[in-house]
């Protein structure tokens, strides 16, 4: 049993995103760059599965040289090896774009499953999990809050969440492909033996440089900018107890609800 | 340019966001069509100012299968520039198939849609709604649409035909099987009809801390709901959830105590009448939407505001 999990690096929730000047794209150099929320969840869904299935778990990332540790962080939770695919060129892609270049280079790995997070923090396109498995003529399922990987009948059943609080179970023809929306497990902590022993297991770099790609400009950024606001916001500033009161008295006057 | 706008169906009904989705492609377009597998949604489908009404009847299509959704409107790709969907969990599932097959972008989650000398030009939100970003899409495209960007009661009435296609659902392989779709919470808190809701996000920092937030909604006669982490964290249960993946709200008062506003939660609220936020970054997305801001420190507020309640 094959595992990949793809992961990203992206900006912490609480980063500041600040534009550059051509306002064509966003100025990265004082993020805090974290892994993916929901890569998390899905790393940890396939160590699961690896500590029952004796599965090999295979870390890949896109993403520009330092995604290199979100692959680190991921090998020292227990992952066997990892992929970088990096970015070295300067230019950003669409999803499409990417799905197509990550395909080139997993395709000959014959995978099993594919696990990714439902949906990125930064660009959130929600689809790469889904333009693989189409790629790879993998089944695949959505949003997935539990799984049961079947070996013998090669086919893993999982529990899909909908919307308006319905969920539905489904299931998967292996080779499949799966985004998983967090809250599905609990993602483990690196132990201090992890990390010591991620350093010895082997990280494959693949530049985009080097990799033959036909990518498609199918879109064309015309300008970034922060949401103009369509409310007028009132601020409520002071010391704590200034505000708690002028709080009670907007509840109380403004609002007429106490 | 002649788009062709999906048309989703729940439960005999049609999905309220298809309509705002059918809103915004007549927004653009005076060649708008609409396709939907349903005989009663192509009926009322009829009733709105379209070039045709697409109906799909086809017994392979009467549950949702992404291979067998993708097969058909893979058969129509010839015969409009944009096709519009959306932006549902069902959308998510299976238009990045279409995307991946035929090599066209799908771009998703947008918010806005403009037309210009034959090209369309569409804005989406990025890093989790603090940046809008304003594209223009050279090719033929699959585009969703978020939900409450368009107004389904906006749509121009009219009278249009409805026209049966038939389509070739041989040959797609049996490797994803859906079972009767079922909720886990029976008797959950209804929050879409509660008047005033106080609101549970990242910044209430522990669980111990979520007893000041039910103590404050208890004050308020409100009920307590929450944003996804909090839920994913086991603090609150699943029917509290506000958003995308939970319910959608528009009471008189959403007091929210450290929710950021991502875009998926502000789906789920933004309806609301009057929006206080409490949140300690004043680059949260909340503050965008809200009527009240406050940057602080909601541990500290809180019990204040508590106390002055009690007098």
């Amino acid at each position: 049993m094959k595992i990949c999990v793809l992961v990203k690096q992206v900006p912490d929730k609480n980063d500041e995103i600040n534009l550059n000047e051509d306002k064509l794209s966003v100025n990265d150099s004082n993020f805090n760059l974290t892994t993916n929320e929901s890569d998390n969840y899905a790393v940890e869904e396939a160590l699961l599965m690896k500590e029952k299935f004796n599965a090999e778990v295979v870390i890949c990332s896109f993403g520009k040289e330092s995604s290199v540790q979100v692959i680190k962080d991921a090998l020292s939770k227990g992952a066997d090896r990892g992929f970088l695919i990096e970015n070295d060129l300067d230019k950003e892609y669409d999803i499409l774009n990417i799905s197509k270049i990550i395909k080139n280079c997993l395709e000959e790995e014959k995978f099993d499953i594919i696990l990714s997070g439902l949906q990125s923090d930064d660009q959130g396109n929600g689809q790469l999990g889904v333009l693989m498995a189409e790629h790879l003529n993998m089944s695949h399922g959505s949003l997935v809050m539990e799984t049961n990987l079947d070996v013998e009948s090669k086919s893993i059943k999982v529990k899909r969440e909908l919307e308006n609080g319905w969920f539905q179970w489904s299931n998967l023809a292996l080779p499949a492909s799966l985004t998983i929306q967090s809250g599905i497990n609990k993602p483990r902590y690196a132990s201090l033996r992890g990390i010591m022993m991620m350093k010895k297991k082997p990280i494959k770099n693949i530049k985009l440089s080097e990799l033959q790609s036909n990518i498609n400009d199918f879109t064309e950024i015309k300008e970034l900018y922060v949401p103009q606001k369509t409310k007028e916001t009132k601020k409520i500033e002071g010391s704590d107890d200034e505000i708690a009161d002028q709080l009670y008295n907007v509840l109380k006057n403004e609002l007429g609800l106490i | 340019m002649k788009i062709l706008v999906f048309i989703q169906v729940d439960d005999n009904q049609i999905n309220r966001m298809s309509l705002e989705t059918l809103a915004c492609a007549q927004h653009v377009s005076n060649d708008v069509s609409a396709i939907t597998f349903n005989n009663e949604a192509a009926n009322e489908l009829a009733k709105y100012q379209l070039n045709e009404v697409l109906l799909v009847n086809h017994e392979d299509l009467n549950s949702y299968n992404p291979l067998r959704y993708a097969k058909v409107l893979e058969q129509m790709i010839d015969n409009y520039d944009n096709f519009l969907f959306a932006h549902t969990y069902e959308t998510r599932d299976w238009v990045p198939r279409l995307s991946a097959r035929l090599d066209l972008p799908f771009i998703s989650d947008c918010i806005g849609l403009a037309s210009d000398n034959e090209s369309i030009l569409v804005t989406r939100q990025s890093y989790q709604g603090k940046i809008n970003n304003d594209l223009k899409i050279n090719s033929k495209s699959f585009i969703s649409i978020q939900s409450g960007c368009f107004k389904s009661d906006s749509i121009k009435p009219g009278s249009s035909s409805i026209s049966n296609v038939d389509v070739d659902l041989s040959d797609i392989p049996n490797t994803i099987t859906a079972e009767e779709k079922f909720k886990e919470q029976k008797g959950g808190v209804d929050l879409a009809a509660a008047d005033l809701i106080v609101s549970v996000g990242r910044g209430i920092a522990k669980e111990e801390n979520i007893p000041m937030a039910e103590e404050l909604s208890d004050l308020l006669n409100a009920e307590v709901g929450s944003s996804r982490p909090i839920v994913d964290y086991g603090w609150l249960s699943h029917d509290r959830q506000i958003g995308s993946s939970g319910q959608v709200v528009s009471p008189k008062l959403y007091f929210s105590l450290g929710v950021s506003g991502a875009i998926q939660h502000q789906v789920g609220m933004k309806g609301s009448d009057k929006i206080i936020a409490i949140n300690k970054d004043s680059n949260a997305p909340i503050f965008e939407i809200a009527d009240y801001a406050i940057v602080g420190d909601l541990l500290e507020i809180v019990p204040k505001l508590i106390n002055k309640l009690k007098e």
